[in-house]
């Protein structure tokens, strides 16, 4: 099964990209998401733009209040890093349960993003952390919080002259944790999310002063769940208040049926994980 | 396009389409037809092979995107006539049925071991999480493992199921 024919170029600066990218072009780091497309044709650049070439986008870097993930970070490299665990477990969780081994080995945090699929694992993380999306171009540079990056199903707010260099997290500080859980489609918690919920809270003198819960899987695009950190916001943390808050994960999401589960069992399991990765995230403080 | 990378050892170049997947260059191009090609979409594993090291699933890589890479397939893992210690494993503990994920499910397997040459059976699940067995052989291909991880510690793999072994 090949992808339709394309032209390929393998840049070794960004200002070579940026100058190659055009209208019926696409940004490829490790191909996992982009290449699957094309060989099912759902999707036929002209050209492919492939960046692995270009030197200093594969770090992964402590800036002293926040971290840089580069945009050829693999999902492995993202989880095993003591860095984003430390600072940011959601997303680190996330990234450990993206794909399995292969797809982890060769796909990056940064890809995924940009894909910006419905099911992925690491937006949720990412909503939830507070990160914020690096957009370079020829005429500069866009940071777009996380919250304005996934836009719907396999659309981010990108445009198609502009590459996610980098993703920006700020470090975790005294109170703050975070968490992600998610139910995949072949059980447990392998393959994509059939739901999926990240947590990120923050506990100053027993009550929650600060939160932001994001739910993947159920919809047309990973979504924060407003009402829920609002519900959470001023509580104790406590099961009954978490159970409360859980409660409001649906709020303006459009909840879909897909094959693996109906609009009422996905919107059951967000509300579920909703309330697991708030209390993983409280119970890591 | 011209491309060029280290398969098995030996320098090999080629001039191909930038459509041209890693799996059908090395199966096709090179006849190393011992990768095989499962359900095309990144699902299966039975294309796994590693590239500078890693496991990857050949089916959904360029060949363009290993130009210069080291890659190796099953091909390269007996040497003189004697098997790696995972494909010792998979004979002596009957890690398959019908062989077609074989290839993937012991290039992954020596990834896992590499990197951890004593993982629990919780560890070896997830560690071939990337690959099917659709004779759903897993529970022989976990012993295998085990058997390969210490036959590569230097110990005893423990006895076979079938001789009252757990």
């Amino acid at each position: 099964m090949y992808p339709r024919k394309f032209d390929y170029v393998a840049p070794s600066s960004l200002d070579e990209a940026f100058e190659a990218l055009g209208d019926d072009s696409k940004v490829m780091a490790g191909g996992m998401s982009l290449i699957p497309l094309m060989k099912l044709r759902l999707f036929s650049p002209a050209l492919v733009v492939d960046i692995a070439r270009i030197p200093g986008l594969d770090t992964l870097d402590d800036k002293g209040d926040h971290i840089t993930i580069g945009a050829l970070v693999r999902h492995a490299e993202t989880a095993a890093s003591d860095l984003i665990r430390s600072n940011a477990a959601a997303l680190s969780t996330a990234a450990a349960l993206t794909g399995d081994v292969q797809v982890r080995n060769r796909g990056t945090t940064c890809g995924t993003m940009a894909h910006a699929d419905a099911v992925a694992d690491q937006p949720a993380g990412a909503l939830a952390c507070g990160a914020v999306m690096i957009a370079q171009s020829a005429s500069g540079t866009r940071e777009i919080p996380a919250s304005e990056f996934f836009v719907d199903s396999l659309t981010s707010a990108l445009n198609p002259d502009e590459i996610l260099t980098s993703i920006r997290i700020p470090k975790s500080g005294d109170g703050e944790g975070s968490a992600y859980d998610k139910l995949g489609r072949r059980g447990g918690r392998s393959d994509y999310a059939v739901a999926g919920a990240a947590a990120w809270v923050k506990r100053s003198n027993g009550s929650i002063t600060e939160a932001r819960v994001a739910v993947t899987g159920i919809g047309t695009k990973p979504t924060l769940a407003e009402g829920v950190a609002e519900a959470l916001i001023g509580t104790d943390g406590s099961a009954s208040a978490v159970e409360a808050a859980a409660e409001r994960a649906l709020e303006g999401v459009t909840v879909l049926e897909d094959l693996y589960g109906s609009e009422e069992y996905k919107s059951h399991l967000a509300k579920v994980y909703a309330k697991r990765a708030i209390n993983q995230a409280l119970a890591s403080i | 396009m011209e491309v060029s990378m280290t398969v098995n050892g030996r320098a090999v170049s080629a001039d191909v389409e930038p459509r041209t997947l890693l799996v059908h260059f090395l199966r096709e191009n090179l006849r190393l037809t011992g990768t095989h090609v499962g359900c095309e979409t990144g699902y299966c594993g039975a294309c796994t092979v590693h590239v500078d090291g890693k496991a990857v699933k050949s089916c959904t890589m360029l060949a363009v995107q290993a130009e210069g890479a080291d890659v190796k397939t099953i091909e390269s893992l007996a040497s003189n006539g004697n098997l790696h210690p995972v494909q010792e494993g998979f004979w002596e503990r009957h890690g398959l049925q019908c062989g077609f994920c074989t290839p993937g499910m012991i290039m992954a397997s020596v990834a896992l071991l590499d990197e951890n040459n004593n993982p629990s059976e919780d560890e070896i699940r997830h560690g071939i999480e990337g690959n099917l067995c659709r004779c759903t052989g897993y529970h022989n291909i976990v012993r295998a493992v085990e058997y390969a991880g210490a036959k590569m510690r230097g110990e005893e793999p423990p006895p076979p199921d079938w001789e009252g072994g757990e």
